[in-house]
């Protein structure tokens, strides 16, 4: 059936707080729906579908760290035999691409995305519920065909996460590894976009009444900013993989130089993608520190409106950036894509200043989630700062394509790992109803935190050293040894961590400590209606005066005042 | 609509900016036809959403207004969907499109055969308002 959804008001009473025992079962009509394996395939539920994007993005993050250990135990000894040459160029590519494509953007963008964002706006669902779950099902299906890659007889694509021509030609990777990446992405491509059109279109029609823009949670803006840049940078990139196909199977010649093409054609449109990417993989994550600094301080959040327009204009740089890829190619404009990637820097410092305004002088629980955003907040701050270095051309030309740009990007991407984490521990209790274990949980933090720091600091060094990245041995410089193994230390470290985090998840569920309505006395929206919330989200609605309607209804005494309600609550309204 | 749309516009006017810098700086053809493109996804929706706040007669929505009530957006909010597997048909016959594209056009069958299915079984979904 379709459901007619009425806006929960209730009129008579104002007292049917989150208290109440009959949350979530005075709902207007019942909903005993398909359970199991049927909901999964069929439920058009924004929760059911955020939930498997979830559960299927961590799995992917599992496969590609398993990728990851392989990789690191071959670089323990620089004469190594543990995989093949060709195994590891299937390896590096695999572990690059499943984390990229499979693991962080679509837990960014549509896992805990598809969660909350509703919830934080007070909507009974995503704008286009049957799209929602279309694009679940194209990810997915995107996905095994990626990494069925292995079981073709050539194996899975070899030529890096990043497919450049002309590595990327029919001649130089032939097999249907590398065409199944290619069509891979397209599915997954497709499926990003849709999740876009759904966070703007449900952001924008969807809200509450009295929720407006510059009330909306920063995870939600975040994600709206989020949904704007996948609208522009995927289509470029399915396009570009279109002509990819063609020139690898239609006798095109756009990125071959026999045909008169440019093979640094390729490499524009992927990075005119690639760049923005990096952005929606990250505002997402931010958005997420960002509640959960605010609420183990217990605070509003400092310069809401400074990060509101630092997100904006992240968004609006982040399309102006992308030749930084490129500068040893010696064909782009280095002072323009120099000067943007550092201007760049600054609307990120801000946030970073934000981030540790809201922490100052509040009452700062140290919990596993606000442990892992701190870790989050070092580990970026490291990938940052490394990153203004290698904006800079000159430094550039001598670590490109080194190991210290892989340190570069796992020290941005590892500290998304840390913030994906610290979300996982804050909402895990409002998607499942009960709580995590917070002591396996800190052995988990100190796990990947440390172990973070372990491997990515002897890759910085390793790079100054010279060494590239993409080699499967090193026998001419047996001197880089040590700091290799320090490193696969690090990744060791990091994969015990992930084993702490199921073994939590799994001890969690049987232990079943219950988590109430409102664990952590949090601030925004989702915090209102019960854990799990109930089919269409909310029974009741309370008045929206702040971005942190929550807080504000359960401490009359202590409102914290909107934008420009200053007056209005001192006239008493 | 009205910040809506404005952020879509203020996007694509910057985008244009930064494109015209781009263009006479680096005279690259192809980053100056992306940063066009660019500024269209900009505007395009950033004018229809402007063209709707018009047409509204200015007309700032309950969720607009810092000062309204919840009571405010009482009544339908909209129909949605429930459960449909239609999506999950739809997704396996694009998977089975794009194979095809890598091991032979045989395949291009039951890609045909679950597409066309899950479309009719959608149209038809949402005619009856109907369950999967
Ligand atoms: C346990 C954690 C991880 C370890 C030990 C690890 C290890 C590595 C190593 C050693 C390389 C370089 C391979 C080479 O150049 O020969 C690499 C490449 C890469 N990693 Fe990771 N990684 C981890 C997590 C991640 C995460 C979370 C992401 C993204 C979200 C990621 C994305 C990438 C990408 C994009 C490449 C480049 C692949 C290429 O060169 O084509 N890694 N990783
Ligand atoms: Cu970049």
């Amino acid at each position: 059936m379709t459901d007619v959804i009425d806006r929960p008001v209730n009129l008579d009473s104002d007292d049917q707080g989150p208290v109440n025992p009959d949350h979530g079962h005075d709902h207007g009509h019942d909903h005993h729906g398909p359970s199991g394996l049927v909901k999964w395939m069929t439920s058009t539920d924004h929760k059911v579908i955020g939930i498997s994007y979830t559960v299927t993005s961590l799995t992917m993050m599992i496969i590609g760290g398993a990728f990851a250990e392989i990789i690191r135990a071959q670089l323990v000894s620089p004469t190594s035999t543990l995989v093949s040459f060709a195994q590891y160029n299937e390896l590096f590519t695999m572990h690059g691409s499943v984390m990229i494509y499979l693991f962080v953007g679509p837990f960014a963008f549509a896992g805990l995305a598809n969660y909350l964002v509703p919830l934080q706006i007070g909507a009974p669902d995503m704008a286009f519920p049957r799209l929602n779950l279309l694009s679940y099902w194209l990810y997915l299906s995107g996905s095994l065909v990626m990494l069925s890659g292995f079981l073709t007889s050539g194996g899975a694509a070899n030529f890096g996460w990043v497919g450049y021509a002309p590595l990327s030609n029919v001649t130089a990777s032939p097999g249907s590894g590398a065409d199944l990446w290619i069509v891979a992405l397209m599915l997954t491509g497709f499926s990003a976009i849709f999740s876009g059109v759904n966070l703007v279109a449900t952001i924008f029609y969807l809200r509450a009444p009295g929720m407006t823009l510059f009330r909306m949670p920063i995870f939600t803006w975040n994600m709206l900013i989020t949904g704007i840049l996948i609208l522009l940078a995927f289509p470029i990139l399915t396009g570009g993989l279109v002509m990819l196909y063609c020139d690898r199977h239609f006798g095109t010649h756009i990125f071959t130089v026999s045909g008169g093409g440019v093979p640094l054609l390729w490499q524009h449109i992927f990075w005119f993608w690639g760049h923005p990417e990096v952005y929606i993989l990250a505002l997402p994550m931010f958005g997420m520190v960002t509640e959960v600094f605010a609420v183990f301080s217990k605070k509003p959040i400092f310069g809401y409106r400074g990060m509101v327009f630092a997100t904006i204009s992240i968004g609006a740089l982040s399309l102006g950036v992308w030749a930084h890829h490129m500068f040893t190619t010696g064909a782009v404009l280095l002072p323009f894509f120099s000067a943007m990637s550092l201007l760049i820097a600054v609307p990120t410092g801000i946030k970073m200043f934000n981030w540790i305004g809201t922490m100052w002088g509040g009452k700062v629980t140290y919990s596993t989630s606000m442990l892992m955003a701190m870790g989050f907040l070092f580990t970026f701050l490291v990938g940052g700062i490394t990153g203004i270095y290698l904006a800079s051309p000159p430094i550039d030309f001598f670590t490109h394509d080194t190991y210290f740009v892989v340190a570069h990007f796992h020290s941005v991407v590892m500290a998304l790992v840390l913030g994906a984490m610290s979300a996982i521990f804050l909402w895990f209790p409002k998607m499942s109803g009960i709580m995590l274990n917070e002591r396996l949980g800190k052995f988990q933090f100190w796990f990947l935190f440390i172990g973070t720091q372990v491997f990515t600091f002897p890759m910085y060094l390793v790079g100054l050293k010279g060494m590239p990245r993409r080699m499967a041995v090193y026998p001419n410089n047996p001197s880089w040894q040590s700091l290799n193994q320090w490193a696969s230390v690090g990744a060791l470290l990091i994969g015990i961590s992930m084993v702490f985090f199921i073994v939590n998840a799994l001890y969690s569920f049987k232990k079943r400590v219950p988590a109430g309505d409102n664990p952590w006395d949090a601030q925004t929206l989702e915090w209102y209606t019960s854990s799990p919330p109930p089919a269409h989200n909310f029974v009741s609605l309370p008045p929206i005066h702040s971005e942190r309607p929550t807080w504000d209804y359960n401490h009359p005494d202590h409102l914290s005042l909107g934008h420009g309600d200053k007056e209005k609550a001192k006239a008493g309204s | 609509m009205k910040k809506e749309s404005i952020l879509f516009l203020f996007l694509g006017v910057f985008w244009g900016l930064m494109g015209v810098v781009y263009w006479f700086w680096s005279r690259d053809v192809t980053g100056a036809v992306m940063l066009a493109g660019s500024v269209f996804l900009g505007l395009i929706p950033g004018l229809y959403l402007y063209y709707w706040y018009r047409r509204s007669g200015y007309h700032l929505r309950a969720e607009d207004r810092p000062d309204a009530s919840i009571e405010e957006g009482a009544g339908v909010i909209d129909a949605f969907p429930d459960n449909s597997i239609w999506p999950m048909i739809f997704a396996i016959g694009c998977m089975f499109g794009v194979l095809a594209l890598v091991f032979g056009t045989w395949l291009a069958i039951p890609a045909i055969a679950f597409g066309l299915s899950a479309m009719i079984g959608f149209t038809a979904e949402s005619r009856r308002g109907g369950n999967i």
